[in-house]
């Protein structure tokens, strides 16, 4: 676990070279496939700043990924790694639906059920693989995968039964009632021009914020972050560490759930039938090394992320694979998690050269 | 009692199409997970394989030369995975997830690229895929038609699976991957290059795994599809731990999940059984037998830690 951590303190230099090498490999593919990268990346910065509405739409791609960086985040911090984001997620969303489909409830309850529900789904889905890994042993790495699929195939399930699946075409779930939404007042999405403006940023922001004071100044962070650092010392200075992992585990669960709540009643309003998993968890990894899993820093990290993601989307218009954005952020999650080597090596001479002195 | 039969000879026809991409891509994950590097790109490497071999095929016309690029396109990725995880120390799981997002990223963008923006490759000719085995030889729709009529690969990995048995226990090759997996710092001492067996490990790994995602474009589904994997390198994973990271034990693992496939394939449309139930009974099986049978599905040693010469 030391090596996890010590791969994580990475500094802003290694990531921002990082970013670079992934520009520069997306550009090469580009090349290769015969496209202009200049003018593939100008679409994509066009369509991320271009107008005030691509904005405020790269924010709402940015929401829940802000989530799953901080689950992923904060799971890094106790030395857990949470592969896992993808399923929390999934849950998440999937109680946010049926809750905004089933209940009945006033506006400002519903949302408020909704987002309870995914926060208890989410950390339910963690807290198994906590209890897998303190009673049993069962390495969580290994757990988490298998409960990933286990959340995609139970979303596909629900998604397919008569009391929730929509009518007429579609193979997705009904619409979530409008008291579920969690759209910004009507004067504010005209403003923006995006239909899909919601609270969901503003929470994260909440949420990150929450999380760094959480991480920085209790004692139970502390102790998650003494667990984290090194398990053994922290038992031997009297922490309970199988109550420390249960404990990140479900909070780091419950914030991947509460990014599936934000997607579903601030974006999507419904379910769609999975064909392949979402990626929503996975992209959460990437949001959580590029921030160094800073809880402040996943509220940028994410919204490039968000912004890639949405600024993506445009590139068919000049006939450029949307993948390329995929492969960006494979490049530079790859050379994030090499990048330690060279922080060895440069640590290493800066010794050599003061022992010289 | 001829019904009984006929349905038996569909299920093991179901079970011998589902059955191989698993075996491949497991027996894959054995060679890499017992030299000590971790490897969750399976996933990836399988999807690159399948993309790799529908259209070397597509442009060849031959199926054989298609599965093969497939396993070369796996073992591309495997080399990147190994460059990552032995020579650079990356942590392996973070690298695998690079791989999950860089592997089926190019082969989605390039199947754009080459097929006007099309996600999907063109269907194959049934000359192109891989050919089946006694060709005409029996009656259509009998038993042995079912059983026999087949894919020769679907015979043939299930051997691969005895011979990489073979290798691990009885070869001199399979002694020092076993003992790099367990014990790095102790190979080195005794003169066992720790990244040589490593890197030729993981690319293996990544070579099977393309060959298993190659069999699923190339004998079951007769294109390229974005989701034509989903999940399949991940059951495979679970395979290897349900199968105590052996290649017999993963054999085994790999026909109760392609018999859960196959399952799911003659079921089809029928609404006895919610075939998304049926599609998580591998993952629900592999976390109880962790559960219950924890410990003697052992983890070798040194699997996930990064080996670095001392000097």
């Amino acid at each position: 676990m030391n090596k996890k951590n010590s791969i994580l303190k990475g500094n802003a230099v290694y990531v921002f070279l990082s970013i670079m090498v992934g520009f520069a490999v997306g550009a090469i593919l580009l090349l290769v496939a015969g496209l202009s990268p200049g003018e593939a990346y100008g679409k994509l910065v066009d369509g991320i700043f271009g107008q005030t509405k691509y904005i405020v739409w790269s924010i709402v791609y940015a929401s829940p990924l802000i989530f799953t960086g901080l689950s992923v985040a904060f799971s890094f911090k106790t030395g857990v790694f949470n592969i896992g984001a993808e399923g929390q997620f999934v849950v998440g969303s999937l109680a946010a639906c049926v809750v905004g489909i089933v209940v009945k409830a006033p506006a400002a309850i519903h949302v408020v059920l909704c987002i309870l529900a995914a926060i208890i789904a989410g950390g339910l889905w963690g807290a198994i693989v906590g209890v897998l890994k303190v009673k049993r042993g069962v390495h969580e790495v290994l757990s988490y995968i298998m409960f990933n699929w286990i959340a995609f195939y139970l979303s596909n399930y629900v998604v397919n039964l008569k009391a929730i699946h929509r009518s007429g075409g579609g193979e997705a779930t009904k619409d979530i009632a409008d008291t579920a939404k969690m759209k910004l007042p009507d004067a504010v999405v005209a403003a923006t021009r995006c239909g899909a403006a919601n609270w969901g940023i503003f929470l994260a922001i909440g949420a990150a914020v929450l999380i760094w004071f959480i991480m920085n100044k209790t004692t139970l962070g502390y102790q998650l972050r003494a667990v984290g650092f090194s398990k053994s010392a922290a038992e031997y200075g009297g922490i309970n560490t199988s109550k420390n992992f249960l404990i990140a585990m479900s909070i780091s669960g419950g914030l991947a759930g509460l990014g599936g709540a934000v997607q579903v009643l601030g974006m999507s309003g419904r379910i769609s039938q999975f064909a392949s998993q979402e990626q929503f968890g996975f992209q959460g990894i990437t949001v959580a090394l590029i921030a160094s899993s800073n809880p402040i820093g996943c509220i940028f990290a994410g919204l490039f992320y968000g912004a890639m993601k949405y600024g993506g989307t445009k590139l068919s218009l000049v006939n450029a694979p949307a993948e390329v954005v995929d492969i960006i952020m494979g490049t530079i999650i790859l050379f994030i998690a090499i990048s330690h080597i060279f922080k060895m090596i440069v640590a290493k001479r800066l010794h050599k050269k003061e022992e010289d002195k | 009692m001829d019904v009984l039969i006929k349905d038996l000879g569909l299920l093991i026809n179901a079970m011998l199409i589902a059955t191989p991409p698993l075996l491949l891509a497991a027996l894959g994950s054995c060679f890499s997970e017992r030299s000590g590097v971790i490897n969750i790109g399976i996933e990836g490497m399988m999807t690159i394989g399948a993309f790799t071999g529908a259209v070397a095929a597509y442009f060849t016309g031959n199926g054989w030369l298609g599965f093969l690029c497939g396993g070369l396109a796996g073992a591309a990725f495997g080399l990147i995975h190994a460059i990552a995880c032995v020579s650079f120390g990356a942590d392996q799981t973070i690298a695998g997830t690079a791989i999950n997002f860089l592997a089926p990223g190019l082969a989605v963008f390039l199947c754009k690229a080459l097929f006007d923006n099309s996600s999907d490759s063109p269907a194959l000719d049934t000359a192109a895929k891989l050919p089946k085995m006694f060709n005409g030889v029996f009656k259509s729709g009998s038993f042995f038609y079912n059983v026999l009529c087949t894919y020769p690969v679907a015979y043939l990995c299930f051997a691969l699976a005895i011979l990489i048995w073979f290798v691990f226990y009885k070869t001199k090759f399979g002694m020092r991957l076993r003992a790099v997996g367990e014990h790095p710092q102790a190979c080195e001492t005794l003169g066992i290059n720790v990244f040589r067996t490593r890197y030729v490990c993981v690319i293996l790994s990544g070579f099977l795994a393309g060959l298993g995602g190659a069999f699923v474009t190339l004998a079951t589904v007769s294109q390229f599809r974005p989701s034509v994997i989903v999940g399949q390198g991940f059951i495979a994973i679970a395979a290897v731990i349900f199968g105590k990271f052996d290649p017999v034990g993963s054999m085994k693992a790999c026909l109760l999940f392609g018999f859960c496939n196959g399952v799911k394939a003659l079921l089809g449309g029928s609404n006895v059984v919610s075939p998304n139930l049926i599609s998580m009974i591998p993952y629900i099986v592999t976390i109880l037998a962790l559960v219950l049978f924890v410990g003697q599905s052992r983890v070798p040693a040194a699997n996930g830690k990064p080996y670095m010469k001392s000097k």
